[in-house]
């Protein structure tokens, strides 16, 4: 027992479930907080939190990859929004609409996971075992290999419809505005001091004024 | 148990190790900024302080500077968010000291050598910018928060151009390894990545000198504008904190740019000499070459304007960037030049 306790597959079990205890409750946070900057806060919390699950996974390409792309930029871009948005704090109130039918929700979603991990996919889930590759496993190379070879057209086609929809969003909101004062780069970088002032020569004229009283 | 236990002391050490020598180097770059840029400008700088009554040509300056900063009180604003304002120099510290663990010194010299080490560097330098965002939004103070917005709108726009020239190196290097990228440069002067990736090398150095917030793209502290943006509110020990934070991600632009494109370690004169040995001098020589640069560009270059810094990052270097990771895929696949035959 004191063998298994201060074994390394019983501290990688204990780090999973510190992760995925602080997981939930920043998720539970990010609905129950009033303050949005606090919730947006959270949520980079949940997202730390999985990564560091898929690192415990040994997939550390992924994990990475979901700390730079949605912490490092989603994330960014929310709270961006959330803070310009100036969004009052809500004071507390009892249940409303939305918890009712969050709650609702969250119980189908529940039933329906449990459904299918109980039933369809319950071969699927490891039967308690750490997850251990050999070493040199290279999880960026896995990834690029089922990504580039097995699924290659659809990897392709969900980044093609991706860049035509952010060219689509760019489209849509870009409008010129009546009073535009834009002035081109270009002629600004090569104008020169002549176009803009006019250099006078004149002699010195004579001192009138210096001296005191006229 | 005991193998952990060890294992865990000895990163420790080595985290110290590295963590220590850094803060001593952030201390005396502020010293050689002051001093470089003043003899740039005819000035003097900095020469009056010094250790013991010696005055060694004002080499105490950076720690009568800690200890000034250390000792004043850190005033919160009216109705500004404590925990956050506390928080968020902490946040840009650890993300600017958390990316050094991959960064290899030397041949082997290395805190993690993980296979996604570029990403993990990527990954960290992103979360840089919360530090920012949360100070200016912490502060409670307009010029705070339009500091941050300016200052995280540019990092944001440059990471892309930035991560564009990495994605260069790692196809010349075909690896995410750094140390692996330092390995396929060696073979001398000709053989490092600068060349056949020159404009990716430009770019990435100048994208990361805006990425710093640093002159002449520092228009986030723009004193003539917005007072010191983001870290307006904040002084004594917090400000030290942040100001820790920009110097120590100056260094790690530098180090990063000494190992993508100049071949890290490796010493550009061949022979059997010391000198022509790879060794961790070479890459502190390369180091303080671009730190240098950073001085010498705040000494030489008015502030940009704040529309010329999105177009220049939007319109000029994503493009080319993107130009030249196709040339370099070109070349890599079909094995054309000197580079990748």
């Amino acid at each position: 027992m004191l063998e298994y306790l201060m074994s390394a597959e019983f501290y990688q079990i204990m780090l999973f479930w510190v992760y995925s205890t602080i997981l939930i409750g920043a998720a539970l946070a990010v609905v129950t907080m009033r303050n949005s900057i606090y919730s947006a806060l959270f949520l980079i919390l949940c997202f730390f939190s999985a990564a560091a699950l898929w690192l415990l996974l040994e997939a550390e390409f992924l994990a990475l990859t979901l700390v730079l792309v949605y912490v490092g930029a989603v994330m960014v871009l929310f709270l961006f929004v959330i803070m310009m948005l100036d969004v009052k704090i809500k004071p507390k109130s009892g249940m409303s609409m939305y918890t009712k039918v969050g709650l609702f929700v969250a119980l189908l979603m529940g039933i329906e996971m449990i459904m299918l991990l109980g039933k369809k996919l319950a071969h699927v889930l490891p039967q308690d075992d750490l997850v251990k590759h050999v070493k040199g496993h290279s999880n960026v190379k896995e990834v690029a290999e089922t990504l580039y070879t097995q699924y290659v057209l659809p990897f392709e086609l969900a980044s093609v419809i991706l860049l035509v929809a952010i060219v689509a969003a760019i489209l849509l909101t870009l409008r010129k505005r009546k009073d535009y004062k834009h002035v081109d780069p270009e002629t600004q970088v090569h104008v020169k001091a002549k176009d803009r002032m006019r250099v006078i020569k004149m002699d010195a004229e004579k001192g009138n004024y210096i001296g005191g009283d006229q | 148990m005991m193998e952990q236990i060890i294992l865990v002391v000895w990163t420790l050490v080595k985290i110290v190790a590295i963590v220590l020598p850094l803060i001593v180097v952030v201390a005396y770059l502020t010293y050689a900024e002051r001093r470089v840029i003043g003899f740039m400008q005819g000035r003097m700088g900095p020469n009056r302080v010094g250790i013991f009554g010696f005055k060694l040509w004002g080499l105490g300056q950076p720690f009568a500077d800690t200890f000034k900063l250390l000792l004043k009180e850190i005033i919160f604003p009216a109705n500004a968010n404590k925990f956050l304002f506390l928080m968020a120099p902490v946040i840009t510290l650890a993300t600017a000291f958390a990316a050094w663990a991959v960064v290899p010194f030397s041949d082997g010299l290395v805190l993690a050598d993980i296979n996604a080490g570029l990403v993990y560097i990527l990954a960290m330098t992103s979360l840089g910018v919360y530090g920012v965002i949360i100070a200016g939004w912490a502060s409670n103070s307009k010029y705070a928060i339009l500091g941050a917005l300016r200052s995280a709108a540019q990092i944001v726009s440059y990471e892309i151009a930035m991560g564009f020239a990495l994605v260069g190196v790692l196809i010349a290097a075909g690896s995410l390894n750094l140390t692996e990228i330092v390995h396929s440069q060696s073979g001398g002067l000709f053989s490092w990545f600068f060349i056949p990736l020159f404009p990716l090398f430009v770019i990435y150095f100048i994208s990361g000198v805006a990425e710093t917030n640093r002159a002449p793209f520092d228009v986030a502290e723009g004193e003539s504008e917005i007072v010191a943006g983001f870290h307006v509110e904040y002084s004594g020990a917090a400000f030290a904190l942040f100001f820790l934070g920009e110097y120590a991600n100056m260094i790690m632009i530098s180090a990063l740019t000494a190992i993508m494109f100049m071949g890290g370690w490796y010493s550009p004169i061949s022979g059997e000499s010391w000198i022509a040995q790879p060794s961790i001098l070479w890459f502190f020589v390369k180091t303080g070459f671009f730190l240098l640069l950073y001085l010498w560009f705040r000494a030489t270059f008015p502030r940009y304007r704040y529309d010329q810094i999105m177009r220049l990052g939007w319109k000029i270097f994503i493009p080319i960037t993107i130009a030249w990771i196709m040339v370099v895929a070109v070349l890599k696949v079909y094995h054309i030049g000197p580079w990748f035959s």
